[in-house]
């Protein structure tokens, strides 16, 4: 196996994109990414998105994407695993750079969710989860992670408000990150006075539907430094990718509170990287729900059982926190296009450790950990970055 | 679900028909091919008796396609007396009165008016145990 850099990265703004089609953010990231990198060719593009078919009517999506990126004659395919589309494509990249196989490869997460009702839009959100025994009862996705934070809150006796740290953190990082959808900081009052999605999750717990495109270009370490140029800081070694399941309905998991499959695929990365939770510099994790904030901190090792909810401060989570974590907006703030937020995460990653994270700078950024997660929890993917 | 989903999946959503694993002798709902506890294949078809309690539970305020009309409506994690856990609507009950823990039982309700063209399908709900049933 030999290691995998990150040589380039590109993103485009999340938002509401009525003026562009799917291919159009998709271009806007990849060719991004390509002049960061500065290559014309690539090897393999692999691109994460789970919508496109149910959305917009369009499957053999990634072949879409060459062909108007230019890329004509590329092989490329397209990677689903509902919300950690995005991770599952930057890890189909990682392992084809890895192998031997390919030296030059891209990584592309795109998604368009605007041009469908909202109800639609939720309604193939729904299709993460069992579609004859999850959402075939009615519930959503807002509702399935309702159903967790009920119980959580129930099990370990936390007030509601003990949530809105998380989102008003989000909120106050995402107001300096151009490419955020909502750049505005919000506080506890926004919170409070948020209106209900599914109970007890209000619209400030929940991240947003949106568009959007980020991609990165791989290359084998030992071979990065060919690709850096004045442009880009300087190339970011992939240290760990790692993946696991569970089972794919919340009511079959072990136990609804606990994410095993963050367990596993961060103790899998933890074990291929060489460090341990205390070593990370920052957290990039997966903020779809509050609810989700706490269950993943408490499944990687950085809070007790029971206990994610109270790093929810500034002293814990802010960017000169003891764990700085979603230090560009996260998913509540910068957006969730669902396929391309794993994607993001890792944009972000990189701007954190070649210093280019501005007001958001972590001070000393030298490891970072990406966290994706597909459905209510059952794909989970952690990679760890380092410069 | 399609016309050929709906029938497939008739016995476990009317009745709650699910298995018991011969090797572990856990109860499985719905119906496997392979046990999930013990990943020996799934046993012989056994009946739940419907009875359980609330595990978790949300009032829904934005309901999918093909569920507008219901709204408000609650959904619930519903632990079965005999150990699996299902998701599922509560029915015939004040929405302000559910609570972890609440005793429920198993009823057939229309779940989904598919449009004109579509199906109406039908399924199981779960309602307050009544205080004489028990
Ligand atoms: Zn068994």
């Amino acid at each position: 196996m030999r290691g995998v850099s990150i040589v380039g990265i590109g993103q485009i703004p999340v938002g509401e994109h009525w003026d562009q089609s799917i291919r159009h953010l998709a271009y806007g990231a990849v060719s991004a990414a390509m002049q960061d990198a500065n290559i014309d060719r690539a090897d393999a593009l692999y691109v994460g998105n789970m919508l496109s078919g149910i959305l917009l009517g369009q499957e053999h999506l990634a072949t879409l994407i060459a062909d108007f990126c230019g890329l004509r004659g590329i092989e490329a395919a397209k990677v689903e695993a509902a919300c950690a589309s995005g991770a599952a494509a930057l890890r189909m990249g990682y392992l084809a750079v890895a192998s031997g196989l390919h030296d030059v490869v891209l990584v592309a997460g795109v998604e368009k969710m605007t041009d469908t009702p909202s109800g639609s839009t939720t309604a193939a959100l729904a299709t993460a989860a069992d579609a004859e025994y999850e959402s075939a009862h009615g519930v959503t996705f807002v509702g399935l992670n309702a159903l967790i934070m009920q119980r959580y809150m129930y099990e370990y006796d936390v007030p509601m408000e003990a949530f809105a740290g998380f989102s008003i953190n989000a909120h106050r990082n995402g107001a300096h990150n151009p490419y955020a959808m909502f750049q505005r900081p919000i506080d506890l009052e926004t919170y409070r006075n948020a209106p209900m999605v599914a109970e007890p999750i209000n619209m400030m717990d929940s991240s947003p539907i949106c568009d959007g495109a980020a991609a990165v270009v791989l290359v084998p370490t030992d071979r990065a430094r060919e690709f850096v140029t004045g442009h880009h800081r300087g190339p970011v070694r992939i240290l760990a990718s790692a993946s696991a399941t569970d089972m794919l309905a919340i009511h079959d998991r072990r136990d609804p509170l606990f994410l095993e499959a963050a367990h596993l695929s961060s103790q899998k990365a933890y074990l291929q990287a060489g460090v341990g939770p205390e070593e990370i510099d920052f957290f990039e994790l997966h903020d779809a729900f509050t609810i989700m904030s706490a269950l993943s901190l408490e499944a990687t090792g950085f809070a007790r059982r029971g206990e994610g909810w109270r790093m929810a401060t500034e002293e814990e989570i802010g960017i000169r926190g003891r764990l700085p974590i979603t230090t560009m907006g996260g998913l509540k703030s910068r957006g969730h296009p669902v396929g391309a937020t794993g994607v993001y995460q890792v944009v972000e990653a990189v701007l954190q450790l070649t210093g280019q994270a501005g007001e958001n700078q972590v001070p000393d950024a030298r490891i970072g950990m990406t966290q994706n997660i597909g459905g209510s929890g059952a794909t989970i993917i952690t990679h760890i970055l380092a410069t | 679900m399609s016309v050929a989903g709906a029938w497939r999946t008739r016995r476990q959503r009317y009745a709650l028909v699910g298995e018991i694993c011969p090797d572990c002798h856990r109860h499985i709902f719905p119906p496997r091919d392979v046990c999930p506890h013990c990943s020996q294949p799934a046993g012989p078809l056994h009946t739940l008796s419907g009875r359980g309690e609330v595990y978790s539970f949300t009032r829904m305020h934005h309901a999918p396609k093909g569920f507008e009309q219901q709204r408000p409506y609650a959904v619930a994690l519903v632990k079965l007396d005999e150990g699996p856990m299902v998701t599922a609507q509560l029915t015939d009950v004040d929405l302000q009165e559910i609570h972890i823990g609440m005793r429920v039982e198993m009823v057939t309700r229309k779940l989904k008016e598919e449009g004109e063209e579509g199906q109406i399908l039908y399924g199981y709900k779960f309602r307050p145990l009544m205080a004489t049933g028990d």
